[in-house]
């Protein structure tokens, strides 16, 4: 029996289930349809950090929408998701890093982005008072921050679930076709049929563009985290290295979470990974040296969510270059978390409106498959 | 004095010096396998053989023949080439045979061909209120102080519980001069029925006489209230009394020393981190490794050996220690395997170890008010989480352990599960009305128990990650 929506989410992560509660919100009655659960891979499992800073240029303006939802994010969602905002710190070991924050802000200020700003070792002490004497200063987004992963992806499916969504997780979204301006798939033993097909499979999601003739370079990749005990508070911000792989952030309970982007194996279609030990020790090393305070803490777990990178490190986004009441949202390349709100907000525009006042034009699949449309 | 293994790869690594390890360490090494055992105590023996090679208890009644089996078994391994590490702990095994091993506060790295996982058993939780109190303590604990140092409690101690374990330790403290105060056995009495059609394999087996008389020795010195339904501890920080409820009566008396027990499960962390596949096991109410006759696991190169396969006992787990090694010699080096007990010899003997124990887990199959609590009675020790909390999240929205972690934080302490696992996973079915195997068990990553950043920062790098760092 074919069940008619007026759309299609395939994925489960927090784009699929943020743009299914801004459907909602503008009206529509949308199924949302994951595989597994809501959250089960990188948007469940990531480092939850909120992030303007370091982004890449062209995804810049979805990032600052994506920023005001998340600072309303307990009205949007009737959820706090463990937002905190202490501001995200990049940290120049030396004067060459720091030339290159230098040239960087001054870039982003050309353009008109006022987020990130240069700060001196002073203001970096001050703000990350455990970091090495020797880190002459960096960069810092005051207004950025950290969530609770898990709980802001659940927190998203369970909302756009109040406000109408049929949610089906447990089963894969099959045998994907379009006829006379529908589309339909197969979910266990219902179908759904309606104008619009959102695919937001994350790691699964290339599969799904190829299949519909828009193929494009991108590789499944597990980002590496590793958690410690806890250790007494020394540090608000998020802090990341500028020319080392690290990421760092204390919660409130006095546990550490390291990342950094050291890769594990993924095995996709097991849903596993096996993680690189001598990798991770070299983000342990880097924390060892940076972070005196922290070695004699242990490392409770480390773990690693499987996601979609792709060649040119930035996603794809908006309307399919072949197939009307088609659109992409995958790719994020192990920084989608935070676009995750704005995205959603802006791919419900996309769907409901035909357009939106968010600058995207760079992040869309044309720029693999010219338009034939 | 710590020693890193002498080689990067084996045929064999044997995880575990319990009657499983020791079994497949000694046939491995003798068939000519290069053959590693890592053992995170300080000498061999597991638990059911703790300190074997050292206790300082002499009179061998005291801790009942059974335990001296072990000595032979330590004995034939030392006959052999075995490379044998204690206080080595294993942190992290995965798919490809790669295993991290922390030894002496410094980590190796080595790949074996085959792993046998012999990790054996923990006790199973028993969360009643207030079983986080000090004072409150699980038997295994208390034997462990019995056979590794011969301390006995001496101030007012309660046992409650069940199982073949709870018995042995009531003797094994009697014997040695303990003060045991009172027993409360939790046994429901439909378990006697349910147990009934399995009695005549129980009859047949050794442990029915031993059993037998160990239970008489108990109940002649120590009172033993039978049919207990509801038990408490309370204390304001430090235990002072444990109230029971048995034949609708309620009681309370004062208590220093509580110990709990409510029989064994297998210890499947390193197992599940691994990715084995583990089933639901409804009799014994606990996750067990799928696997084949000759203790395969599901991850192509690792088996798995004794309770942790599956709680057998410790005869059982030394055939199926047996069996895992000549399964390894089978496929590693065929020649070999003909000097070893043809595996329908060791089959059999497996069969007649087993026997009596679907009697024993239907008698001792814990009652579901001393396994799902509720109210405030803490689930997670570690991140002191209650069964109210638990509900509580299931109502918003936590389907499974996995969800569950993002609200509450359960498992993700420093045990990483094992003393709340089990408890999550079946308050969650009842919750939701599933079955465990629905619900499921945490995803468990390595480490498996946790290292110092110290440590891991100090582990040699991939040349690799090397370059990484110095391009940025």
């Amino acid at each position: 029996m074919t069940t008619n929506v007026d759309a299609i989410v395939i994925g489960g992560g927090i784009h699929g289930c943020s743009t299914t509660l801004h459907l909602c919100l503008a009206g529509l009655r949308p199924v949302l349809i994951e595989k597994d659960y809501a959250g089960r891979h990188a948007s469940g499992v990531n480092a939850g950090g909120v992030r303007q800073l370091a982004r890449h240029i062209p995804e810049i303006p979805l990032s600052i929408r994506s920023m005001g939802i998340w600072e309303r994010i307990n009205d949007l969602l009737d959820d706090d998701c463990s937002f905190e905002s202490y501001g995200q710190v990049l940290v120049a070991e030396n004067e060459e890093e720091l030339a290159v924050c230098r040239a960087r802000v001054a870039e982003l200020n050309a353009l008109g982005f006022i987020h990130e700003e240069l700060i001196d070792a002073a203001e970096l002490r001050r703000l990350v008072p455990a970091v090495a004497e020797t880190c002459p200063g960096g960069v810092v987004s005051r207004r950025d921050g950290a969530a609770n992963p898990a709980q802001t992806t659940t927190a998203f499916r369970r909302k756009a679930q109040q406000l109408g969504a049929t949610v089906r997780e447990g089963v894969a979204a099959t045998n994907i076709r379009y006829s006379d301006g529908l589309w339909s798939v197969d979910v266990g033993t219902e179908s759904f049929a309606a104008p619009v097909l959102v695919n937001a499979a994350g790691a699964w999601a290339g599969r799904i563009a190829a299949d519909l003739g828009e193929p494009v370079p991108v590789e499944t990749v597990a980002p590496m985290l590793m958690i410690t005990s806890r250790v007494p508070h020394f540090i608000d911000p998020v802090v990341i290295l500028r020319g080392r792989k690290l990421s760092f952030k204390q919660f409130k309970n006095g546990t550490v979470l390291i990342g950094g982007g050291h890769l594990a194996t993924p095995y996709q279609d097991r849903n596993e990974t096996v993680l690189d030990w001598k990798s991770l020790a070299t983000s342990a090393q880097t924390v060892f040296e940076l972070f005196p305070v922290m070695r004699s803490a242990t490392i409770v777990r480390a773990w690693a969510g499987i996601e979609a990178k792709m060649k040119d490190d930035i996603p794809v986004f908006g309307p399919s270059s072949r197939h009307r009441g088609l659109y992409h949202q995958f790719g994020f390349s192990l920084h989608g978390f935070q676009l995750g709100p704005g995205a959603g907000a802006v791919m419900a525009e996309l769907i409901v409106n035909g357009g939106t006042q968010t600058r995207i034009g760079d992040l869309g699949i044309d720029r693999f498959h010219p338009s034939t449309l | 004095m710590s020693v890193a293994p002498k080689r990067e790869d084996y045929d064999v690594v044997v995880i575990g010096a319990g009657p499983a390890g020791l079994a497949a360490a000694a046939t491995s090494a003798s068939a000519g396998l290069t053959t590693l055992m890592l053992d995170e105590n300080i000498g061999p023996g597991g638990q059911v053989f703790r300190a074997i090679s050292s206790t300082p208890v002499t009179d061998r009644d005291q801790l009942g023949a059974d335990y001296w089996v072990g000595a032979d078994l330590v004995q034939a391994l030392r006959a052999g080439n075995a490379e044998v590490i204690h206080r080595a702990t294993v942190w992290s095994l995965d798919r490809n045979l790669d295993i991290a091993v922390s030894i002496g506060g410094a980590s190796a790295f080595v790949k074996a061909k085959r792993v046998i996982l012999a990790t054996g058993a923990l006790e199973r939780p028993f969360p009643i209120p207030g079983w986080t109190l000090p004072g409150v303590m699980t038997a295994g604990a208390a034997q462990t102080m019995l056979k590794s140092s011969a301390l006995v409690p001496d101030g007012r101690t309660v046992i409650a519980g069940q199982g073949p374990l709870l018995w042995l330790l009531a003797a094994q403290i009697l014997r040695l001069g303990g003060r045991i105060d009172r027993i409360l056995d939790t046994t429901e009495r439909g378990n006697y029925f349910a147990a009934l059609p399995h009695a005549f394999a129980f009859l047949t087996s050794p442990y029915f006489a031993k059993g037998l008389a160990m239970m008489r020795e108990v109940k002649a010195k120590v009172q033993v209230v039978s049919g207990v339904t509801e038990l408490a501890a309370a204390g304001d920080g430090q235990l002072a009394s444990v109230t029971y409820v048995a034949g609708g009566k309620r009681e309370t008396i004062p208590a220093d020393l509580l110990l709990l027990h409510q029989g064994v499960v297998p210890n499947v962390n390193l197992a599940m981190s691994a990715g084995v596949e583990h089933r639901w096991d409804d009799l014994q109410l606990c996750w067990s490794p799928v696997l084949d006759a000759s203790g395969n696991s599901s991850v192509s190169g690792i088996a798995i050996a004794g309770d942790g396969a599956g709680i057998g006992g410790a005869n059982a787990a030394v055939v199926r220690g047996r069996i895992a090694a000549r399964a390894a010699v089978e496929a590693l080096a065929p020649a070999s395997a003909v000097r070893l007990p043809a595996m329908a010899t060791l089959r059999s003997d497996l069969a007649k170890a087993e026997r009596g124990r679907v009697f024993l887990d239907t008698l001792f199959r814990p009652a579901p008010q001393f396994r799902i609590p509720s109210g405030d009675t803490i689930v997670c020790r570690c991140e002191e989480v209650t069964a109210k909390d638990v509900l509580d999240s299931v109502a918003i929205g936590a389907t499974g352990p996995n969800q569950l972690k993002a609200y509450r934080r359960t498992g993700m302490g420093p045990c990483q599960g094992r003393l709340c696992g089990l408890t999550v996973t079946e308050l969650m079915a009842q919750a939701r009305g599933k079955t465990p195997q629905e619900i499921g068990y945490y995803r468990l990553r390595a480490p498996v128990k946790p290292i110092t950043l110290a440590e891991l920062a100090a582990v040699p790098k991939s040349e690799a990650d090397v370059k990484a760092v110095v391009r940025g």
